[in-house]
């Protein structure tokens, strides 16, 4: 090859590199770039904003444990669908290598479509809807249950606290919160619920009410006069208030308030405005393992960076946006290179057992979605959310009937 | 050449070649614009021709996206047909209230609130309709196609820019001729002083109705476009009344009842927003709730400083004729 | 369904309705004298209860007492925004004042949620969770207390219009504004006063409603448009008929949710707004302009 050749190839080569999506060519990437796109305002601003302090925690956290470094580059969406997708499409243009977040369904969704177009990765913490992994994506992952394993989880964990307090419930009234999340539990539960003889109540009304309404005397009026021996809730936190104030109001105190899988009641606003009325509601959620290590260190760096709150309270979103950037954090260490495709074939071979989240290790089937996710059995013990069920995780046991139930 | 329609050409130019120097997140947004351009022009027959504020203008595009959607999820018909039946829909949806209003004599605030009525009620009604997905949201199936496939109309992010231009090109056109046609007139009679136009001999109702079913028909088609470009509809999202109040600021903020205003109003607010947003990123200022916050203050001083909007005024400077 | 139900249902319908006609009744003052479609109404109602709570906070001040402080800064604060903000806007077309209080709702939720956070406030009294019991009947004394408050306040305003100079002056306004100023009132004083008087009426409702509902920054928009139902249901600028209007509402909320589905509640309350605003625009109580 004579000098004018290789001035022209070398000419050529930089030019394709200028070209190139990646610039220049790099050896090894020396941080992730994390994207976190969660609503920090708007009407899911405060979970948002409970899920953004896992997010938080983890590039110290990882650095200990992976020994990567992880940077996050935080994006609101203002709990709007249209500015999801641009909040998206900015990242990726700023250079994130991997999209985490972003608690809610339509969200997840528009998000999807555009991670799946620009082939970067996305790993949802948090999203029930099962529709979401059934579009064929291949660069969408989610460690999370969908409605579908909520349900069955927590029926199967019902059972489980009647045979640990040794009650047999006849009668259930099911009250429901019309939203996304209540309509995809009430299917599952009218599916599931016939199957499962070993259940021993019978649902004998089913109460649906406006996720917006401020005013639930009517609905609560209802299920008191339907006599059920406890209630079986799937709820919001604001209604999950409103609707114990009112039963305290109509003097109605069944057995216990069981809800199969729902957020709410184990969330510190519950807590804070109902005090001693808080204690021994249920919830049957994906939560974690008080008694993992993991838990221990994320705990420790929760404490650290919010003094004065208590990972307890965040522990269903803090975990799981924290486990979505460990996922991105392993992967990328595994491949050892930030560029997008590699992490995402990187994260389809997942294999963390080291977690902090019930259930089996992270790996993701062939849809980009994690199976054998856990749920633990929550009670309100003392003012805090307490796991008292599977044995195994438990901190406490079980209290059921409450000590308030007054036989109609 | 008139100044304006070099203007006009001119922008039209840049933005069928804007693909060509915009990234992804700049095509996104710019999509985004054009969408609420379109509808807010939709919108603008019924309020800055006819006269009358609807607030409920998220009912025309959520019953013609979810017809649309329907008719693709459950039949697996594509979006062409599905274009028909929204606007079918909405036509006859548009006819009722109409008839509705303007039998009674309803008009300004009542009317307003009458539109709201109807979307709320819309809203609740389809969140317990399990046919079409109720509360959980109808999720429409995704194909991710390089190449366009207008017929199903799944396919690159380009595909859909130059859809929705094409869109607010073709509503502008329209408005344009409408402008110059009878009806133009007839309408803009009826805005400045409905009785003197009935004093006049025109039939007022006729053409009252044929706005409303006219802006309801026109609204369907962002409708269909939005269920094909998001691909999953939730009543408390689509008809939300915070969803008819962002279609009406572009044409409020631009300039009511003038033809760029609506293009205008939804370029300057889409933008500000996202200026908004990375300015605050730049100086730290990520407090929740402060953008909005600008948003809402830099939207009171155009409603307060400007009253009949953007538009006339930077007509003026560029020493336009007015009238478009 | 037991008579015991459905009664402790109309009860509790008739209270609630109430006390959200208390609501009503700042809008019905407003809109039926100033004629301004106020869309921050359920803002300034969110704001009067953040007050309430941050008194209570730090005073433990009993919202019913905290009332009276909370109102008349409301008070001057409805007068200082009519005469400076909204007063040029009274004669311009609907969808710009629409549009100037969409711009102000806006500034009010975000600046109380960059102020107060996303979280929920309330106050904790000690009677808050208990019932009277009358008979079979279980009357929620917070409601109770609500609903005196409602009719005290609609009471002593109908007593203002009817037998005071300034009511009578305001009354004229209303009726005809051009005779109004013939006769030499000044007119914008007036609507600021009126102004006024509707954010007061506002306080109040937030202060009882506080003691019912936890309060988060965007709670604003569904208690504009209740207000808005009640208001054209029970009649432009008619005290009795906002009360009478809330009453209405609630109670038939209540039983559409009782024989229906609670969750279709609110389809009911807009079905019935577009009845009364095809057949009776005027509302109940209202007159024909």
């Amino acid at each position: 090859m004579d000098r004018r050749q290789f001035t022209r190839a070398a000419a050529g080569l930089g030019a394709a590199a200028a070209l190139s999506p990646f610039g220049i060519v790099r050896a090894q990437a020396q941080k992730l770039k994390v994207g976190v796109i969660l609503p920090r305002s708007g009407y899911l601003g405060f979970i948002g904003q409970s899920c953004q302090k896992g997010a938080d925690l983890a590039p110290g956290v990882i650095k200990e444990m992976l020994g990567v470094d992880i940077e996050l580059m935080n994006a609101d969406f203002e709990s709007n669908v249209d500015t999801a997708r641009t909040r998206a499409e900015r990242l990726i243009q700023e250079g994130a290598n991997v999209l985490v977040g972003p608690f809610d369904s339509g969200a997840a969704a528009a998000i999807a479509q555009v991670a799946e177009q620009r082939g970067v990765p996305f790993v949802i913490n948090i999203a029930a809807a099962p529709q979401i992994t059934e579009q064929g994506y291949k660069y969408v992952f989610r460690n999370f249950q969908t409605a579908i394993d909520i349900v069955r989880n927590g029926l199967d964990l019902i059972g489980d606290l009647f045979r640990a307090t040794n009650t047999v419930p006849r009668t259930a009234v099911y009250m429901h919160v019309n939203d996304t999340f209540g309509q995809a539990m009430t299917k599952g539960i009218g599916a599931m619920l016939p199957a499962r003889t070993q259940l021993p109540f019978k649902i004998v009304d089913t109460i649906s009410y406006d996720p917006a309404a401020k005013d639930l005397t009517v609905e609560v009026s209802k299920a008191k006069a339907s006599n059920a021996d406890f209630l079986l809730l799937v709820c919001r936190l604001n209604d999950a208030i409103i609707l114990r104030r009112e039963m305290v109001k109509q003097r109605w105190n069944p057995m216990g308030i069981v809800s199969p899988g729902s957020p709410g009641m184990y969330e510190e606003q519950y807590f804070k405005t109902l005090g001693k009325l808080s204690e021994y509601s249920i919830s049957n959620v994906p939560w974690y393992n008080p008694r993992a290590k993991l838990t221990q260190i994320v705990e420790k760096a929760f404490k650290k960076q919010n003094p004065k709150d208590n990972l307890v309270f965040h522990g269903l979103n803090a975990g799981f946006t924290f486990e979505a950037i460990l996922i991105a954090a392993d992967a990328f260490k595994r491949a050892r290179s930030a560029d997008p495709k590699v992490l995402a074939d990187a994260i389809r071979q997942t294999n963390i057992t080291e977690k902090m989240m019930l259930g089996g290790p992270i790996k993701f089937n062939a849809k980009g979605q994690v199976e054998g996710i856990g749920s633990a059995c929550v009670q309100n013990l003392n003012l805090l959310p307490t796991v008292v069920l599977p044995a195994s995780a438990a901190t406490a046991k079980p209290v059921f009937p409450a000590p308030y139930y007054k036989k109609a | 050449m008139r100044r304006e329609t070099v203007l006009l050409l001119g922008l039209l130019l840049v933005l069928l070649a804007f693909p060509a120097f915009a990234g992804p997140y700049a095509l996104a947004v710019a999509t985004l614009i054009l969408y609420f351009a379109y509808t807010g022009q939709a919108w603008n027959i019924l309020m800055g021709f006819a006269g009358h504020l609807s607030l409920g203008h998220a009912l025309y595009v959520g019953v013609g996206a979810y017809a649309a959607g329907a008719l693709f999820f459950h039949y697996g018909i594509g979006p062409w047909a599905g274009l028909w039946l929204a606007m079918l829909l909405c036509m006859l949806l548009g006819a009722l209230i109409g008839f509705l209003a303007f039998r009674f004599s309803i008009s300004g605030v009542y009317f307003a609130l009458l539109t709201i009525a109807f979307a709320e009620f819309t809203r609740v009604g389809f969140d317990h309709l399990d046919w079409l997905g109720g509360p959980g949201g109808m999720f429409l199936k995704v194909a991710q196609r390089d190449a366009w496939d207008l017929a199903s109309f799944r396919g690159p992010p380009l595909m859909y820019y130059y859809s929705i231009l094409f869109l607010c090109a073709a509503a502008f056109a329209l408005c344009f001729f409408l402008l110059r046609t009878k009806a133009g007139y007839y309408w803009q009679a009826i805005r400045e002083n409905e009785d003197a136009a009935r004093a006049l001999g025109i039939d007022t109702f006729r053409w009252k109705m044929a706005a409303v079913v006219l802006s309801a028909a026109m609204t369907s088609v962002s409708g269909v476009f939005f269920a094909f470009y998001y691909n999953n509809l939730f009543p408390e999202q689509v008809f939300n009344i915070g969803r008819s109040i962002e279609i009406i600021l572009g044409p409020v903020i631009g300039g009511v009842g003038t033809l760029f205003g609506p293009v205008l109003g939804a370029a300057v607010l889409t933008l500000l927003s996202e200026a908004i947003t990375e300015a605050l990123g730049a100086f730290g200022l990520e407090i929740p709730g402060v953008k909005q916050v600008f948003y809402g203050v830099v939207l009171l001083g155009v409603i307060v400083f400007l009253p009949h909007g953007i538009w006339p005024a930077l007509a003026r400077r560029l020493r336009l004729r007015s009238g478009a | 369904m037991s008579f015991d139900l459905v009664a402790n249902v109309v009860v509790a319908g008739v209270l609630t309705g109430l006390v959200y006609g208390l609501m009503a009744l700042g809008l019905s003052v407003i809109f039926g004298v100033v004629r301004v479609v106020n869309f921050a109404h359920g803002e300034m109602m969110t704001i009067a209860m953040y007050a309430a709570t941050v008194l209570f906070a730090a005073l433990k001040l009993d919202p019913f007492l905290s009332m009276l402080p909370i109102a008349a800064a409301f008070f001057i604060f409805g007068y200082a925004l009519q005469a400076s903000l909204i007063n040029p806007f009274i004669t311009r077309p609907e969808h710009s004042q629409f549009m100037l209080l969409v711009a102000i709702a806006i500034i009010l939720t975000n600046v109380m949620l960059m102020v107060f956070g996303p979280d929920a406030r309330n106050v904790q009294v000690d009677y808050q969770l208990d019932s009277f019991e009358i008979g079979r009947i279980l009357v929620d004394k917070a409601r109770l207390y609500g609903a005196g408050a409602a009719v005290a306040a609609a009471a002593a305003l109908f007593a203002f219009f009817k037998w005071t100079l300034t009511g009578k002056a305001i009354r004229a306004c209303a009726d005809n504004y051009l005779g109004a100023r013939v006769v030499g009132l000044n007119v914008k004083r007036l609507y600021a006063l009126t102004f006024g008087l509707g954010a007061a009426c506002v306080a109040i409702a937030g202060c009882a409603m506080v003691l019912l509902v936890d309060v988060t920054p965007p709670l604003g928009p569904a208690f504009t448009l209740l207000a808005f139902v009640i208001v054209i249901v029970g009649g432009l600028g008619s005290m009795v008929g906002a009360l009478l209007g809330g009453i209405l509402i609630g109670v038939s909320e209540a039983l559409a949710g009782l024989f229906i589905d609670p969750s279709a509640k609110s389809m009911f309350s807009f079905g019935l707004l577009i009845l009364v605003l095809l057949f009776r625009p005027q509302g109940l109580l209202g007159k024909r302009t």
